[in-house]
């Protein structure tokens, strides 16, 4: 293990990998410390969709810019994320949603961004196995770039690129503590030893809030369990992803033919157990037969849970904390971070390599929550 | 076993392909899983997994430790939504 390097990133999932990968590309000297292997945090549970129709105008550029750098990525990458653009379908039930999703889509529509509005007749032209009334839906609104990838190929294909430019990414090495010398960033301290550096980030997902702790930060994120589960394979019957803020639910179908899905589960907790709950089976079966009728004989094959690192506005914390040089937040994602992670790794590396800021990040700043108004994200699923 | 035998049935994951993942550094056993869906079919892994680990143990000259031996998940046999789904138990 290296005793010293420029920049110590906390967590190998897809953000400190990509992370990694712009620094490296810039020429800085980069390690990741991940405490198992890469993608076995959120990165590894997630549905890995990727949308573009959001509430808020900052998400919803976020997410422009971070398709169009998806859609590149593969060949920048030298490996193939599976990117699929199947559009999002978003359920409309009523007409108080139809109002806010008129008003959403004039938003998305002024940032450049395709998507239409549809009426409950032309839903089944996108997503023929959809029962609409079952589903109860009198419309929708639909964004034909939206999409997602796979999440453990994008993660691995930025590691292995940052590798070959230079970055030391280090599994199975958990950081236990931060060193400081006249508050700012002097060493990190894991499990194989101490590597001396002036900047760590803090890409540790839902284990952020306890790295904050270990320099005595205060983070507001909170985790959150959440449940997914998939179906067996089975031919290809629609690509887009479907969601609904109502019901909670989203699901599509896999590039290897798996549905794969998640809806809130009832009577859900804080905390970071990770029990699998029957309730949420029957919960998510009940909802997804009731979309897609056809399905009731299809076998549930797996069920797994992961962690949403929830902030009070559904946005991530980034940039310098204040106080202590050197220590920079990449955490915060509240159920979007695979989606954001090459926006936001391009933009904390331009801070990192030359000071460079923006609105964008100032903005993101953890005392965004220090007595202000909270401009909150409404369209959160799952 | 021939190069080209079938390690996943369910997933239909050759031993050369699983050689070549090796090869290009996918050594720890859950990215070498996740890299390929490997134990992520119906049978979860109780057919293929062990085969990777000797595989993998083979070729890297390092043992696999117990703990990172992954967990199969509910249900262990695959069920029908529709039955899921069924109200018996919930008003
Ligand atoms: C069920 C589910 C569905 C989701 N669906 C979507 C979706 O459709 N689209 C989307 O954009 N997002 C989705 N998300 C959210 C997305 O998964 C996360 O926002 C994103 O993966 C965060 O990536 P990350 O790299 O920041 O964190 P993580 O992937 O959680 O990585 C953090 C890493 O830090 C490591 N770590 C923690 N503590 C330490 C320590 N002390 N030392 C060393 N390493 C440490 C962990 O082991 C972990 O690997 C979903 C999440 C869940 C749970
Ligand atoms: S044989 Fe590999 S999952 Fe069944």
């Amino acid at each position: 293990m290296k005793s010293k390097t420029d920049v110590v990133i906390i967590g190998g999932g897809v953000t400190g990998c990509s992370l990694a990968y712009m620094l490296a590309k810039k020429g800085i000297d980069v390690v990741v410390a991940e405490k198992n292997y890469l993608s076995s945090g959120a990165t590894g549970a997630c549905g890995a969709g990727i949308r573009q129709q959001w509430s808020t105008k900052e998400n919803t550029e976020l997410a422009i810019k971070s398709i169009k750098i998806f859609e590149s990525l593969s060949t920048k990458l030298g490996q193939d994320i599976e990117l699929r653009q199947g559009g999002y379908l978003i359920a409309v039930h009523d007409a108080k949603e139809m109002r806010q999703a008129e008003k959403n889509v004039n938003m998305q529509r002024s940032l450049g961004l395709k998507v239409d509005i549809l009426d409950s007749d032309e839903i089944n032209d996108v997503v023929p196995v959809l029962d609409v009334k079952g589903m109860a839906a009198v419309g929708a609104t639909f964004c034909p770039t939206d999409g997602h990838a796979n999440p453990f190929k994008t993660t691995f294909a930025y590691a292995n690129a940052a590798r070959k430019k230079g970055a030391e990414i280090y599994t199975h090495t958990k950081v236990t503590d931060i060193k400081t010398i006249n508050k700012k960033i002097s060493a990190v301290k894991t499990g194989k030893g101490i590597i001396k550096t002036n900047t760590v980030v803090n890409a540790a997902g839902v284990w952020s809030k306890k790295i904050a702790e270990m320099v005595d930060i205060k983070l507001p994120n909170v985790p959150f369990r959440k449940e997914i589960l998939a179906t067996e394979r089975l031919k290809p019957m629609f690509e887009a992803m479907v969601i609904s803020f109502k019901d909670g639910i989203y699901f599509s179908q896999q590039e290897e033919g798996h549905i794969v899905g998640g809806i809130p589960i009832p009577r859900e907790k804080k905390g970071y157990k990770t029990m699998p709950t029957f309730s949420f089976i029957q919960h998510m079966s009940k909802t997804l037969t009731r979309y897609v009728p056809q399905l009731k004989h299809i076998n549930m094959l797996r069920h797994w849970t992961g962690f949403y690192d929830v902030t009070p506005d559904a946005r991530p914390i980034l940039g310098e904390i204040k106080e202590l040089k050197g220590f920079i937040q990449c955490n915060g994602f509240s159920g979007h971070g695979f989606m954001l992670s090459p926006i936001v790794s391009q933009i904390l590396s331009d801070f990192i390599t030359d000071g460079k800021t923006s609105k964008i990040l100032e903005s993101l700043n953890v005392n965004r929550f220090k007595g202000k108004k909270i401009d909150h994200e409404m369209y959160v699923v799952g | 076993m021939k190069k080209s035998a079938i390690v996943c049935r369910c997933e239909d994951i050759t031993e050369e392909e699983v050689l070549k993942a090796i090869e290009e550094g996918y050594t720890d056993l859950e990215e070498l899983r996740k890299k390929l869906r490997i134990g992520m079919g119906p049978c979860q892994g109780r057919v293929c997994v062990q085969i990777v680990i000797k595989i993998l143990e083979k070729k890297t000259g390092k043992k696999v430790s117990k703990i990172s031996i992954p967990t199969s998940r509910p249900p262990i046999i695959p069920v029908p939504l529709g039955t899921l789904a069924s109200d018996k138990d919930e008003k």
